[in-house]
């Protein structure tokens, strides 16, 4: 077990040395008594206790002494560093290696004796993880809503505040945060104690609640009116940060819903699918723009069906020469596809008409009906009702025979063609309605920052699109919203972790394949595929249900 | 006139020549039986017929109609259907969806309707299974699976590419007899098998390749009781 120790010790050196254990140190959980970067070391600590008794023998004492060794691993692994950190000059090599990182690793004690404490630390640690890792699930899960609720008040502070910021709620802001720091004591014990009660009663207000007694059509009209008037004051209680990155998170929500017929309902890899964003965006730019470059001096309107036109004869232009391609070779060119775009648009020789790297300027906001829709909290509304427009032709694409066919070729080519399915023109249909998708989010784009440059539209789009629908479930059209929100909103609301924003990111992909390959919300064909075992029990058990009925 | 048609088909793969002028006919109503080793180039004249090779000369005629320059899905819509070597059923979908992915080209929901009973009668495995994953079938069910795919497109010639592969002796029984069930009913059936002895039981005619040419052909007796076949395939 002291191997799990060693693993999440090398997790624990990792973070300490990239620095970001230090500057989450800047942020405190509890205002002047505990820091998030401590945060993360005591989870990491936990977590090795945890998955160390998850890993060993049957008995509880086996389990229980298995997690206190990997603790107590991890705690000697960051005490050696704080003691190494003190007698050799690590800050040579590892620049982040510095004085505050070894102050919070050894609180105030000498090296010395300092990694006994850190040992002895980590032994409580792993304890109490491979505690949560036996206790029943009833126990566990307030216990883990409370901490969540005790560590989003630290690290969302920034917009909890935004949203207190009114006149009248000046008592509250006080009484949850010190001015100018961190949460209070009592605030965390409140968030925590919320979280924890709200996971604790979960089940009985499910069978309590009103909602419950209701047909469950009628909550489903309740769900969806609390969601859409939910939808309407974020913005406006949020502010014009929290409706910026609703807008950002809308953009990559049409392009995943775009993407996703590609790749999670046809099975066509795209990697270049940034190219069709650019070209809505671009579209728009030269048709609205009031500057050099304007053509036409359209209305934002006109030119968006446009943009959303040229968008899908793009991606129909990309598809012809890939048609007889597929898997890895498919990746990469379509890659290429969108990096000669991009080059394209930043080449000299069609400087005259697209601007070069100095892109497209003054392009004016949209109007409705004489009223500008000029910041971001206008045009989140305007992302909003795209995003549920375009979802809607999703979801009935999805359903229907042109569906039907685009997952009978990603399953199988061949067979889908010797089934009577045209490969031809399903997946030109597959490109060109994808990428269509993405020329929506594109041309809102465009009327978002005002201005379109060739910068702005850098490979990493097209695989945050590609990272979002994974991590969202492949297919699945819930699960592209979830997956932009988490892996696009959320990182721009911790945005004050800038450089680490990829590292964590990197973590949360390969956690979630370790944990849940079928991304957060799957479809269902992709959960059969992989829960084929779980699943094909009950589904039998129905089925032999299903024909008793019948034969009576 | 033939129901089905080939003429001196020439198919190469690259600069490999894999058919060397096969001609042979499928009259309406017929069960015919194609044999040969590995490589013979069996597998490689039923892709042509569904157009999923082009060859380089020669024709292949449903009713004197040239199919050669017919995309594959318009040769389906003409009624020419294909059970893949292998199965290959779609393993992700539901027993009940891959039947109505084999419908794909249909336009007669009442048709596609009648149809699927029909298959479910052939095969009443397959109702039992309807909602269940078909990846999760045994052997026989998706080869099952698979020729109920391909019936639901109405066929008048099925084309069947090894469906004894990889099963247990009993299952090839049953899969046999439910060839010779939808040859009763009135579908022509072109039959590629490794498995000689079995097809030659079910056929009314066959023809031996080798090599991409065609060495022997006659009435499925006869083809028993020659001993150049007897030698080569069926072990006496």
């Amino acid at each position: 077990m002291w191997r799990v120790g060693l693993v999440f010790g090398a997790v624990a050196w990792f973070v300490s040395l990239a620095g970001l254990v230090e500057a989450l140190h800047a942020r405190w959980v509890v205002d002047g008594v505990f820091s998030a970067g401590q945060a993360l070391l005591v989870l990491l600590l936990a977590a090795s206790g945890w998955v160390g008794a998850r890993r060993s023998g049957a008995t509880l004492a086996a389990r229980l002494g298995a997690g206190t060794v990997a603790g107590a691993t991890a705690g000697f692994c960051l005490g050696l560093l704080a003691w190494l950190g003190a007698h050799v000059n690590l800050r040579a090599m590892f620049i982040n290696a510095s004085p505050v990182l070894f102050e919070l690793l050894l609180r105030g004690r000498p090296p010395e004796s300092g990694w006994a404490a850190n040992l002895l630390v980590g032994a409580a640690l792993g304890l109490a993880g491979s505690l949560v890792g036996v206790a029943p699930a009833g126990l566990v899960r307030p216990l883990l809503a409370g901490l969540a609720g005790a560590l989003g008040l630290g690290l969302f502070q920034d917009l909890v505040l935004l949203i207190l910021q009114p006149e009248a709620l000046t008592s509250v802001r006080e009484w949850l945060f010190v001015a100018g720091g961190g949460p209070t004591v009592q605030g965390v014990l409140a968030a925590a104690t919320a979280s924890a009660a709200g996971a604790g009663l979960r089940p009985a207000v499910k069978t309590l609640a009103p909602g419950a007694s209701l047909p469950p059509r009628a909550a489903q009209v309740v769900w969806s009116l609390v969601g859409v008037a939910l939808l309407a004051t974020l913005p406006v209680a949020g502010g014009p940060f929290v409706a910026q990155v609703l807008v950002i998170v809308g953009l990559y929500t049409l392009m995943g819903l775009g993407l996703n017929l590609e790749v999670g309902l046809a099975g066509l890899l795209d990697l270049g699918f940034v190219a069709f964003f650019a070209i809505g965006a671009y579209t728009v730019g030269l048709l609205t723009s009031t500057g050099e470059h304007g053509i036409a001096h359209w209305s934002f309107w006109a030119a968006v069906p446009v943009a959303v036109l040229v968008s899908l004869v793009a991606g129909v232009v990309l598809g012809i020469p890939v048609l007889g391609i597929r898997g890895d070779y498919l990746a990469i060119a379509t890659l290429g596809f969108g990096e000669i775009v991009r080059l394209l648009v930043l080449s000299d020789a069609l400087r005259p008409w697209l601007g070069g790297s100095q892109g497209v300027l003054a392009i004016p906001k949209p109007v409705v009906a004489g009223f500008e829709l000029s910041g971001p909290q206008h045009l989140y509304y305007l992302t909003v009702v795209a995003s549920a427009v375009v979802a809607y032709v999703a979801w009935r694409l999805q359903d229907s025979r042109l569906g039907r066919a685009w997952m009978a070729i990603r399953e199988d080519e061949d067979v889908a063609e010797a089934l009577g399915i045209n490969l031809v023109s399903v997946k030109l249909l597959a490109y060109g309605l994808g990428a269509a998708f993405a020329g929506v989010g594109g041309a809102i784009f465009a009327v978002m920052v005002g201005s379109v440059f060739p910068h702005s539209f850098q490979l990493l789009i097209s695989i945050q699109v590609l990272a979002l629908i994974i991590v969202g479930g492949m297919g699945s059209i819930p699960g592209v919203l979830v997956g932009s929100a988490v892996l696009i909103g959320l990182p721009e609301l911790l945005r004050e972790f800038g450089e680490f924003r990829f590292l964590v990111y990197g973590a949360a992909l390969v956690a979630m394949m370790l944990l849940r390959p079928e991304g957060l919300l799957p479809a269902a064909a992709q959960r059969r595929e992989l829960h084929a075992e779980v699943e094909a029990e009950p589904q039998s058990a129905q089925l032999a249900a299903g024909t008793a009925t019948e034969g009576r | 006139m033939a129901l089905l048609e080939l003429e001196d088909l020439h198919v190469y793969y690259g600069n490999i020549h894999a058919l060397k002028g096969v001609s042979l006919h499928v009259e309406a109503g017929e069960i015919v039986a194609l044999l040969g080793a590995n490589g013979a180039g069996k597998s490689t004249t039923l892709n042509t017929v569904s157009g999923l090779l082009r060859p380089r000369r020669g024709s292949v005629r449903l009713e004197g109609d040239d199919l050669i320059r017919v995309p594959p899905h318009r040769i389906v819509e003409r009624g020419v259907v294909q059970v893949p070597e292998g199965r290959r059923i779609f393993g992700q979908l539901t027993v009940l969806e891959n039947l109505e992915m084999g419908a794909f080209t249909r336009t007669d929901p009442q048709g596609v309707k009648e149809d699927l009973e029909r298959v479910f009668t052939l095969f009443p495995r397959l109702k039992e299974r309807a909602g269940q994953v078909a990846g999760t079938l045994s052997g026989g069910e998706q080869q099952m699976l698979a020729i109920g795919r391909a019936l639901m497109a109405r066929p008048r010639v099925l084309l069947m590419d090894e469906p004894s592969m990889g099963l247990a002796p009993l299952l090839v029984e049953q899969i046999f007899d439910a060839i010779q069930e939808i040859n009763r009913q009135g579908t022509t059936i072109l039959l590629v098998e490794q498995n000689a002895y079995m097809a030659l039981q079910v056929a009314h005619r066959g023809y031996v390749l080798q090599t991409g040419q065609v060495v022997l052909s006659g009435p499925a007796e006869q083809l028993r009781e020659n001993p150049e076949v007897k030698r080569a395939y069926l072990g006496g």
